[in-house]
């Protein structure tokens, strides 16, 4: 079991979501389960619920999971995915309002802490301007 | 009104079809306010519910429209999908096979209402609801001729947007320049109601 939050990257490139997930592995370690997405369906730009499903799958913990994300669609299709998930799991992940790339460093460095999932959010979230 | 399998399936494949003969519009409209892709996403989600068009349309009215919303989910790819596949799944708790305009008209409001908080969004910000509350106004009014002026009021609902400042979704990022264009997903839900509208006409 994942002693730490787990969070995942959803932007509507495939390349920025990647590229975040490096930085966070190399700046935070892999201690935090880690999970990324970006584009459509078919491979453009956008963003895919079946796919945002899986990387908060593949970065789940008992702890929560937190998801970063850039434009409107990413957020719409991580809400819809939330939606979809097992109801056991669905109060256990949530959509930070944060810069993707900052935020995900953030909250990675939080999670590596073993901080909780409101935490991590909160540290995320203390990026945006109020 | 009695929705069969048989209507069930041309409802699906007229909406669908309606959508994809026009995509390029969709797209014109979305290059100009948004990311121009706004076509290409509801022609993936829309051919991929008429590839099971005819699976869908076997089961219960109710589980058909969910399906079509969990396909618009999973295949569109931008925020209409989600938009879209909410509206869809709404109606599909509400509606059963046999249903009256009353039962309609509360399955609209609550799809609405679950449509508002997916977007947190509301009327007067340039999107799809612009079209959706005038339509529910006339389901309300009810009366004769009620396809074709749903149809109408659709259609003259999201020439409304012209004019509106976007405030949710790409579009809002241009600010006072997305004045002078229609909304994109204003005219995606115009295209839909007027599908829909036609399809009950025959039945009516």
């Amino acid at each position: 079991m994942n002693k730490n939050v787990g969070i995942v990257i959803v932007s509507h490139s495939a390349d920025v979501a990647r590229g975040t997930a490096l930085m966070v592995e190399q700046m935070v370690g892999r201690d935090v389960p880690l999970g990324w997405c970006g584009g459509d369906p078919e491979g453009g730009l956008g963003t895919n619920v079946e796919a945002i499903m899986a990387a908060i799958d593949k970065a789940w913990s008992e702890k929560g999971v937190a998801i970063l994300v850039d434009l409107g669609g990413a957020e719409t299709n991580s809400e819809m995915a939330i939606e979809m998930l097992p109801e056991s799991r669905r109060s256990r992940v949530v959509v930070c309002n944060a810069p993707v790339v900052e935020g995900a460093v953030m909250a990675a460095t939080e999670a590596a802490s073993g901080a909780t999932l409101e935490a991590v959010r909160r540290t995320a979230e203390e990026l945006t301007p109020a | 009104m009695m929705i069969d399998r048989e209507t069930r399936r041309r409802l699906f494949e007229t909406v669908a079809n309606r959508v994809i003969a026009n995509v390029d519009e969709l797209t014109d409209l979305d290059r100009a306010i948004g990311d121009g892709d706004h076509g290409t996403n509801m022609r993936r989600g829309f051919e991929a519910v008429l590839a099971a068009a005819d699976e869908l349309s076997a089961k219960s009215f109710g589980e058909s429209l969910k399906g079509v919303g969990t396909t618009l989910v999973m295949k569109v790819g931008g925020a209409s999908g989600p938009l879209y596949g909410t509206l869809l799944l709404s109606l599909g708790k509400s509606l059963a096979d046999d249903v009256s305009r009353e039962q309609v008209i509360e399955a609209f409001a609550a799809a609405i209402e679950a449509v508002k908080a997916r977007g947190k969004s509301d009327a007067g910000q340039k999107t799809m609801l612009d079209v959706l509350f005038p339509v529910l106004a006339v389901l309300r009014e009810g009366g004769e001729g009620l396809a074709a002026r749903l149809k109408a009021a659709a259609k003259l609902a999201a020439e409304n947007t012209i004019p509106m400042r976007a405030i949710r979704g790409r579009a809002s990022f241009l600010g006072e320049r997305s004045i002078g264009h229609m909304d994109p997903g204003a005219r995606s839900s115009a295209l839909i109601i007027g599908a829909v509208a036609d399809v009950i006409e025959g039945v009516a």
